[in-house]
């Protein structure tokens, strides 16, 4: 996977991204459209206000690097519905550019952006949206069916995917007769049979019981973790989406205000929004060891080690239980710094550490 | 809430003063008035030949109009003959049997369906759908029909309502659609739709007649004009509410249009589409009366008949076969729209199922050729009710004659002809102006003009007099009718198991066709005003009672709770809480109860009303198009204003009362 200590606004992110944003704006309202004449300088929200334009999404630019999960987080209304909706084009953008894999989707035919989405994309929603004459077997095997792929072959595809998500022998089922938690199961194979290579998920949990929930939140880490696809996932339960994210794109009122790794956003939150997010954290959950350590130079004698990349709070146990110092080393094997059992007690007990 | 109603008062005041003022006016001209003043009766100078020029157009278009390879009337001929080959077919299987020669006379060679094998279907169907009790009584309708000798009458309405019904919910669902999809042709086709729905069908017999000849085939487009209007309506709303995620699933399983209507929204739909398919059913079977004044046949051509001939007991039985098949398939239809959604494992009897259904039919079907009692009823095993009910009219009529004929001097003298004439002696510029006070006040000032122009309108093209006597008979109607539904529908209100028979009741009084109520009517008040009146009331009564009870129902039970925790008595509860804030929905029904007498009236020029009812009947009578389609709009532009005021003002109080939109 990327190294997660890159920024993702960094200047290179582009070249391997698989979906990118440039510069979307979604306006609603009358005179939109003129809002944003080219050349013009860029409105002022509050000026937008005043005519009566909603800003959903303003300016955003981003991109999503293949086989990430991109998890994009805000309160409601702050417009995440609406940018991915724009990075399907199931909302027209007033503005910028929707680039996937460098194409842009919002220049291309109705027919190509049919083939795209019909291939490439799979979506995930927050009330299931199944439909409701089909049974599971059916809803799951609509995709394939709406390709136009026969009958027999679609099936079981279906099938298989149905098998994937722990729902078989329930395949004649209507979605009526199933729990929430079972219908979301149906939704994710649905969106899952056609293999498209970018997920799109918008709060696919946030309608299910918090139980529920993270059985779910476990099931999806397991499907990636077999299917790896290149994942855009909505949520406003920041637990969520540091249990799930790679990156967390901070969106409020319209603007993307952070875009970077969990413990990125602990860590070095861009301004006292996101420190507000991310006060009640764990930070044993999303700080890495390389963040607490102390870095020496050289080599250096002690028992035991463990890795920069490591979670405090996978790794606190064993350093609590040796009660002495571990060597930190690198993805190479090469010690980089010294573990204190006090820098992982702080960072246990939510303190601020000393680098 | 009450922040709301107070900041509404001020604003009332110079309002009195204006209406006063219209009042004072008013008096004023009609006490100067003398009889050629032009204020009172709309001068023959001032009026505009607009029938002369809807007749013109209609002739030019019939016998002029050339479309290049053929002229218009050809294309509407060939459009007759196009239609004629579903409606034959459907005859040919429900009663005439197939020929397979153009010969007329021709002996068929094909039976058609035996009654038994219909009658066992159409159960076994009811059966399926929603068990015994439901099969019982559609069966038990066919059963009567068969028995009581209407069956071959019944079998040639059934065929060309089926297939005005295909006609009417395939047009339905295509312009639905088309609306759904374009919100350009929505707006375009709104007020198409409500003029539709408020002509009354009198008027476009005539243009239909003129346009496809006389025959069952422009009975059928009739119908199928009359039928279509809610179905698109319905279909543009149920594809409305189809959830905003669906629809955007849809998209991104990459569905062309064409898949997205048929594979995601019409499916998704089908609920709320299955509301509208009940009602294209219904409406059509109501037009099956009128319909064979153009050549429908079948039973409503008995009804027709027996009414000329005053044959009351016959008449009031080819009623009765008529109510009963509304009564049948509207019944199934609902059952079919309200029936429980599948779930696993269902499906295998399928098949099995359809296999016995086909038995069903084809093997009484084809032992009719041995047994002649299969294949049709036998003749003499009908019964009549027919003599009896005859007789029992004339026992009322010779014991009570006298009685009902005071009683209805005196209601006429005391109550009828005073209402009747202070209306007719209204100026006509006074009422256009309370019209566009109204609307103004109501709604702004395009309701204003809307209201204006369209009560002007009537006085223009002539037909203010008649319009007064629509107004009157509707007025009194609908205040009787209100009168007896609210009180009803308070008391049934607060109890839901008395509440469930009148309902039950209700659904069946609105299944009948509304040319049915004039049969009974007739038979005791002989022709007249008077008889119009209680036809036009019994119509009425249904919507009055039900929207009363709706509302009520709609009270939040919260503020009922308070008030009686602050102490108030039952009666206080009803008069200072309940009824105030089920007023605007009980609005919306009086409204309702307003249509129904309008389309009712028209109907009673039968029983001999000189309103524009009757222009339009004498229209049809004289195949005068323009004379029938302006009245006939006149009738609809009552409505229109009515309903556009009464529910501007049932939203504006909606909105004081903080009841939501
Ligand atoms: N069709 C529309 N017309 C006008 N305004 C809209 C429309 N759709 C969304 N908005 C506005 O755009 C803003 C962003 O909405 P959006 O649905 O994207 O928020 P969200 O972050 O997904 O919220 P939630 O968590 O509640 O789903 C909101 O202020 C909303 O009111
Ligand atoms: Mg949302």
């Amino acid at each position: 996977m990327v190294d997660k200590a890159v920024n993702g606004t960094g200047a290179n992110a582009g070249a391997h991204g698989a979906l990118a944003l440039r510069n979307v704006w979604k306006l609603y309202g009358p005179g939109a459209e003129q809002a944003l004449r080219p050349g013009s300088a860029q409105p002022a929200a509050a000026d937008l206000a005043a005519k009566g334009i909603i800003t959903a999404v303003r300016d955003v630019s981003l991109d999503v690097h293949a086989g990430e999960i991109f998890i994009i987080m805000g309160l409601s209304g702050s417009g995440k519905s609406t940018l991915v909706r724009c990075m399907t084009r199931l909302i027209e953008p007033t503005a910028g550019q929707v680039l996937f894999h460098g194409q842009d989707l919002l220049h291309i035919s109705e027919r190509e952006l049919i083939e795209i989405r019909r291939h490439k994309m799979g979506m995930v929603f927050q009330h299931f949206a199944l439909l409701p004459h089909l049974t599971v077997l059916d809803n799951v095997a609509f995709p394939l069916e709406i390709q136009g792929m026969a009958r027999a072959k679609r099936y079981e595809h279906a099938r298989r995917v149905i098998e994937l998500v722990g729902l078989a022998g329930r395949e004649s089922y209507f979605p009526r007769e199933l729990s929430g938690g079972q219908q979301q199961r149906v939704g994710i194979a649905r969106s899952l049979a056609v293999e498209p290579e970018v997920w799109f998920l918008d709060e696919p949990f946030s309608a299910l019981d918090p139980l529920i929930r993270r059985e779910m939140q476990d099931e999806f880490l397991r499907l990636q973790n077999m299917l790896k696809k290149t994942i855009v996932f909505i949520t406003h339960d920041f637990d969520e989406a540091i249990r799930l994210a790679d990156r967390i794109a901070i969106m409020k009122d319209g603007v993307i205000i952070q875009i970077g790794t969990p413990e990125d956003l602990v860590t070095r939150p861009a301004d006292g929004y996101v420190a507000e997010f991310t006060r009640d954290v764990p930070r044993a959950k999303v700080l890495s060891v390389r963040s607490i350590m102390e870095p020496v130079d050289g080599p250096l004698i002690a028992e035991n080690q463990v890795a920069a990349a490591a979670k405090v709070q996978d790794i606190a146990d064993e350093v609590m239980r040796r009660g002495t110092a571990v060597a930190v080393v690198d993805a190479a094997g090469a010690t980089i710094g010294l573990l204190t059992k006090d820098a992982v007690l702080a960072a246990l007990l939510g303190r601020e550490t000393r680098r | 809430m009450t922040l709301a109603l107070r900041a509404a008062r001020p604003a009332a005041r110079p309002w009195t003063w204006v209406w006063l003022a219209l009042g004072v006016v008013t008096a004023a001209l009609m006490a100067f008035a003398t009889p050629d003043s032009p204020w009172l009766a709309y001068p023959k100078a001032w009026e505009l030949p607009l029938r002369l020029w809807v007749s013109d157009a209609m002739k030019w278009l019939v016998n002029r109009f050339d479309l290049g390879p053929f002229t218009f009337k050809e294309l509407t001929r060939g459009l007759a003959w196009l239609l004629d080959w579903p409606l034959a077919a459907a005859r040919g299987l429900l009663v005439d049997g197939f020929s397979f020669s153009s010969d007329p006379k021709a002996p068929a060679l094909l039976p058609s369906l035996s009654w038994l094998g219909v009658t066992a279907l159409i159960a076994a169907l009811a059966w399926r759908v929603a068990g015994g009790r439901l099969a019982a009584v559609v069966g038990a309708c066919f059963v009567y029909i068969a028995v009581f000798g209407w069956w071959p009458s019944a079998m040639v309405t059934l065929a060309s309502t089926a297939i005005a019904v295909a006609f009417g919910i395939a047009g339905g669902l295509a312009l639905g659609i088309l609306g759904y999809r374009r919100r350009w042709f929505a707006r375009a086709m709104m007020p198409v739709l409500d003029l539709m729905q408020t002509v009354p069908v009198f008027a476009y017999l005539v243009p239909v007649l003129f346009l496809f000849g006389f025959g069952s085939v422009a009975a059928m487009i009739a119908t199928i004009i009359y039928a279509m209007p809610p179905m698109v309506r319905v279909t543009m709303l149920a594809l409305e509410q189809v959830a905003h995620e669906t629809v955007e699933f849809g998209h991104m399983a990459g569905c062309s249009r064409r898949q997205m209507t048929w594979k995601v929204l019409v499916p998704s739909a089908s609920a709320g589409l299955m509301v509208g398919v009940n009602q294209v059913i219904m409406l059509s079977l109501n037009m099956v009366i009128i319909a064979s004044m153009i050549g429908a046949g079948g039973l409503g051509f008995d009804v027709l008949d027996s009414l000329k001939r005053l044959d009351v007991g016959k008449g009031l039985e080819a009623g009765i076969a008529i109510t009963l098949l509304a009564i049948a398939l509207d019944r199934l239809s609902q059952a079919v729209a309200l029936r429980a959604p599948p779930t696993h494992g269902a499906d295998p009897e399928r098949r099995r199922w359809l296999i016995v259904a086909l038995a069903m039919v084809v093997v009484p079907t084809a032992l009719g050729g041995a047994v002649p009692a299969l294949a049709a009823y036998p003749e003499d095993w009908t019964l009549t009710t027919g003599r009896l009910l005859a007789q029992a009219v004339e026992w009322i009529n010779v014991h009570f004659f006298e009685t009902l004929e005071a009683v209805k001097t005196a209601l006429i003298a005391s109550v009828l002809a005073p209402i009747k004439g202070i209306l007719g002696a209204l100026p006509w510029p006074a009422v256009v102006a309370a019209a566009a006070l109204g609307g103004y006040r109501l709604g702004g000032a395009r309701l204003a003009a809307l209201a204006a122009a369209l009560v002007a309108f009537i006085a223009v093209t002539g037909n203010w007099e008649k319009a007064a006597i629509t107004v009157y008979l509707v007025g009194v109607s609908v205040i009787v009718a209100g009168a007896i539904g609210l009180p009803i529908g308070i008391w049934a209100a607060d109890r839901p198991r008395a509440n469930r028979v009148i309902q039950a009741i209700i659904d069946t009084l609105q299944t009948l066709p509304s040319f049915v109520y004039l049969i009974p009517v007739v038979m005791l008040f002989r022709v007249g005003e008077f008889s119009a009146i209680i036809a036009v009331i019994a119509f009425a009564v249904a919507p009055a009672i039900r929207y009363v009870v709706l509302g009520l129902g709609q009270v939040p039970p919260s503020l009922i709770e308070a008030a009686r925790a602050t102490g108030c008595s039952r009666g206080q509860i009803l008069r200072k809480v309940r009824l105030p804030l089920a007023f605007p929905e009980i609005m919306l029904g009086l409204n309702q109860t307003v249509m129904m007498a309008l389309s009712m009236v028209v109907i009673t020029a039968l029983v001999g009303t000189r309103d524009l009812g009757q222009e339009v009947y004498i229209a049809l009578a004289k195949a005068d198009t323009g004379r029938g389609l302006v009245s006939g709009v006149c009738v609809a532009f009552i409505a229109i204003v009515v309903d556009r005021l009464v529910g501007a003002w049932a939203a504006r109080r909606k909105r004081e009362l903080g009841l939501g939109a």
